[in-house]
């Protein structure tokens, strides 16, 4: 393994662990503001449609909308199952089956 | 047998169906480092040094689409946003344990764990807490340990694993993730704002469209929430 991969994940395990032990460790020493515990909220949907969106329109780097790019029809297939039923593992199940489908028997 | 074995035992029991659930993500990520073409151990350094499955997953298609270290540090920090809040949940138990159990065990906080230990305190209260928890998490570390080992070494034997499409594992869970919570104004504003300038921003180098795209998605959150409770204090008035 390279350094910079060492770096990378050495960053890592301090960007997770610092946001686990914070309250753990050093107790209610900290204190978020309000206005703090609101924006947080809105994170996760954030940054994860900011992760998906590129990879389900351009897989390849190339924008490709067209019906026949596997990527963007089960990532639909995947928000939809789970839009519906809530129950995010069938959702991801069924997406990967569409997914399958598309990518290795066609 | 006493009480500190039973509990912990208990702590294993119960996080057994998300030790299985998480599983084959775990096998998916061991396969995906290396279809990325990373070497083995980057998988086991991961999920053993890290211990955050989102953010292993999302460093992969950082680190192969060429991201900066910092970017990749920050998206794992903003990922991993939401644990600062389970640590505040679970902190007047765990202020009881002694401090190197209170150090070790913030490492093990992870999604799956932080439920099943929530509800535990519901249900038999705040006796045992730190058997516990380390029957719970330190299993379900073990596990995710030994499948992502099992995936790298699949991702090495099986020929053409790179050409599978093991990334979408990845994008269709997030998917899954994002979609219940997309029948409020707000959040679906989030999401398309984000989506939007992810689209747009993606020439950026260094994967700095990801950044851009969080920040303007959380940006849109905040100015609607703004815009709510001074409606309401207009109303009430």
């Amino acid at each position: 393994m390279t350094d910079a991969l060492w770096l990378a994940i050495l960053g890592m395990f301090v960007a997770t662990y610092t946001v686990r032990a914070s309250f753990i460790v050093f107790g209610q020493k900290l204190r978020f503001p309000p206005a703090v515990v609101q924006a947080l909220g809105h994170v996760p949907v954030a940054v994860l449609t900011a992760i998906v969106v590129p990879e389900a329109i351009a897989p390849g780097g190339q924008v490709d909308l067209s019906p026949t790019n596997p990527y963007l029809v089960g990532t639909l297939v995947a928000g939809l199952v789970a839009w519906k039923s809530r129950r995010i593992l069938v959702a991801v199940l069924v997406s990967f089956v569409v997914f399958g489908m598309m990518r290795w028997l066609a | 047998m006493p009480d500190r074995f039973s509990a912990a035992f208990a702590g294993l029991r119960d996080t057994i169906p998300l030790t299985v659930g998480t599983t084959p993500f775990a096998v998916i990520f061991g396969t995906l480092v290396v279809s990325a073409g990373l070497p083995p151990e980057m998988a086991l350094a991961l999920s053993a040094i890290v211990f955050a499955g989102s953010a292993q997953f999302i460093s992969i298609s950082l680190i192969s689409g060429g991201a900066a270290l910092p970017v990749i540090w920050l998206t794992t920090f903003v990922i991993n946003l939401r644990h600062a809040l389970y640590s505040a949940t679970v902190q007047p138990v765990t202020k009881a344990w002694p401090l190197p159990w209170r150090v070790l065990g913030a490492f093990w906080l992870t999604d799956e764990c932080f439920a099943v230990f929530e509800r535990r305190l519901q249900t038999a209260g705040e006796r045992d807490t730190l058997p516990y928890y380390m029957g719970s998490t330190i299993s379900f570390y073990l596990n995710w340990i030994g499948w992502t080992a099992v995936g790298a070494y699949l991702g090495n034997r099986i020929p053409g694993v790179a050409t599978l499409g093991l990334d979408f594992a990845m994008i269709a869970t997030f998917a899954a993730m994002i979609a219940p919570q997309l029948k409020a104004i707000t959040p679906v504003a989030v999401a398309a704002t984000a989506g939007s300038v992810a689209w747009l921003a993606q020439g950026l180098p260094y994967k700095l469209g990801l950044m851009l795209a969080a920040l303007a998605g959380v940006a849109v959150g905040v100015g609607l929430d703004c815009c709510r409770r001074r409606l309401a204090v207009e109303e009430a008035a």
